[in-house]
C-alpha cells in the first residue's frame, strides 16, 4: 500500500497561516490504513491546529471530511458543494490524491498534510517497510522475489556492486546487501542460474507521467491507434 | 472507605484504559480542561493483555502533540493501580491536582469561546 507520514506540525501551521477557514480532507484508503491521513488523523490535526491558532490569537475555522479515496474523481465530487465555503484545503492523502484534488479545484490553494514515503508492507501496527519503487520494469521473477531496485542502496538491476561485504551493504551494517540476499534465496531454491540473467537498462530518459490502461478498458478509437 | 479526593477531578468510566483514545485526551485539553489523566491497571496485569500499555503510549503521544502546539505536555499523565487500591486512587488524584495547580490554568481556556 502507499505509505505516508504526517508532515511536521510547524511546517503545516506555517503553510496555512494566512487562511482563516480551512478544509482538512482525509483519505479513507491507503493513508488511513497506515495511520497517517484517515478520519482520526484529520481530527487530531484539526485539534492541534485549532489550539495552536488560538494560542497565537489568530483563530481558524476548520472543516473535516474524509473521502473514500482522493485518487478518484467520483469521490472528489463530494467536495464540490462544500469547497466554496473555505479559503484553502489541506489534503491528508498521498501525493497522488493531493494533486488530483488540486486539479479538480484549481482556484483553491491546496496544501499537503503528509509526506508520501513509498509503497510499503505492514510489518507491525504502525510499522511499515518499503518494498517497491514502482520502476515499471519488474524483475522479481529472476531475483527470487527480492526487489534490487528498492533493497539495494544503488538500485542495481545487475548486482552486486563492489560494496557488498559479508552480506551487508557498504552504507551501513544494518543494511543487508540485496544481491547477497537474492543469491542466498536463489541458491536455496536451486535457481542460481537466474542470477546470470541480464536486465537491460531501464529507459529513464524523457520521463513523463506513465499511463496505464488495463486490457479491455481502452476506448474503441484508442484500440485502432 | 469514605476517602476524599479533590472535587476538581471529574471521572469518566471506561471498560479498559485501552479504550481511551488520543482524541479523548486531546479534545479535553482543546475544550479547556487544565489536565487529563488516565488511571489504568498495573502494568502486566491488563485483563485484555495490553490495554494499559496502549493507554500509556497514547498519553505519551498526546503529550508530544501538546508540546508541538505550545502547551505543557505534562498536562496529560498516566497512573497505574489495582482495583483494590482506593487510597492510592485518592492519592493520585491529589498528586495530579497539585501538579496541575503548579502548572497553572490551561492557556487555551482564556481563548475558548464560552
Amino acid at each position: 500500500m502507499i505509505v505516508a507520514k504526517r508532515k511536521p506540525f510547524d511546517e503545516l501551521k506555517e503553510m496555512i497561516k494566512p487562511y482563516k477557514k480551512v478544509l482538512n480532507v482525509g483519505c479513507g484508503t491507503c493513508v488511513s490504513v497506515c495511520l497517517a491521513g484517515g478520519e482520526k488523523e484529520v481530527a487530531v490535526l484539526n485539534a492541534e491546529l485549532d489550539m495552536a491558532r488560538k494560542l497565537d490569537d489568530n483563530p481558524i475555522e476548520l472543516g473535516a471530511v474524509t473521502l473514500e479515496r482522493q485518487c478518484d474523481q467520483e469521490y472528489l465530487a463530494e467536495l464540490d458543494d462544500m469547497i466554496g465555503d473555505y479559503d484553502a484545503v489541506v489534503s491528508m492523502a498521498c501525493g497522488v490524491g493531493i494533486q488530483f484534488l488540486a486539479e479538480r479545484f484549481p482556484e483553491k490553494p491546496v496544501f499537503p498534510g503528509v509526506d508520501t514515503t513509498g509503497l510499503a508492507v505492514n510489518q507491525d501496527v504502525g510499522f511499515y517497510e518499503e518494498r517497491c519503487r514502482s520502476c515499471g520494469a519488474c524483475v522479481l521473477g529472476m531475483t527470487g522475489g527480492i526487489c534490487p531496485v528498492t533493497m539495494c542502496a544503488k538500485g542495481l538491476y545487475n548486482g552486486p556492486c563492489g560494496g557488498t561485504n559479508k552480506g551487508k551493504c557498504e552504507i551501513s551494517q544494518d543494511q543487508p546487501c540485496a544481491w547477497f540476499q537474492i543469491h542466498e534465496r536463489l541458491s536455496k531454491q536451486g535457481r542460481l542460474d537466474l542470477i546470470m540473467g541480464y536486465k537491460e537498462p531501464v529507459e529513464w530518459l524523457d520521463q513523463v507521467p506513465r499511463m496505464t490502461i488495463q486490457p479491455g478498458y481502452k476506448k474503441p478509437e484508442e484500440e485502432k491507434a | 472507605m469514605r476517602l476524599e479526593y479533590p472535587a476538581s477531578v471529574k471521572i469518566i468510566h471506561v471498560p479498559c484504559s485501552g479504550k481511551v483514545d488520543v482524541l479523548h485526551l486531546l479534545r479535553a485539553i482543546q475544550k479547556g480542561a487544565d489536565g487529563a489523566y488516565i488511571v489504568g491497571c498495573l502494568e502486566g496485569s491488563c485483563h485484555f493483555n495490553e490495554g494499559n500499555y496502549r493507554a500509556k503510549e497514547r498519553v505519551q503521544y498526546v503529550s508530544s502533540l501538546l508540546e508541538e502546539v505550545g502547551i505543557e505536555g505534562d498536562r496529560v499523565r498516566m497512573y497505574n493501580l489495582t482495583s483494590g487500591e482506593g487510597p492510592t486512587f485518592a492519592a493520585y488524584a491529589k498528586e495530579m491536582t497539585d501538579h496541575i495547580r503548579a502548572l497553572g490554568p490551561n492557556p487555551i481556556k482564556s481563548k475558548v469561546k464560552s
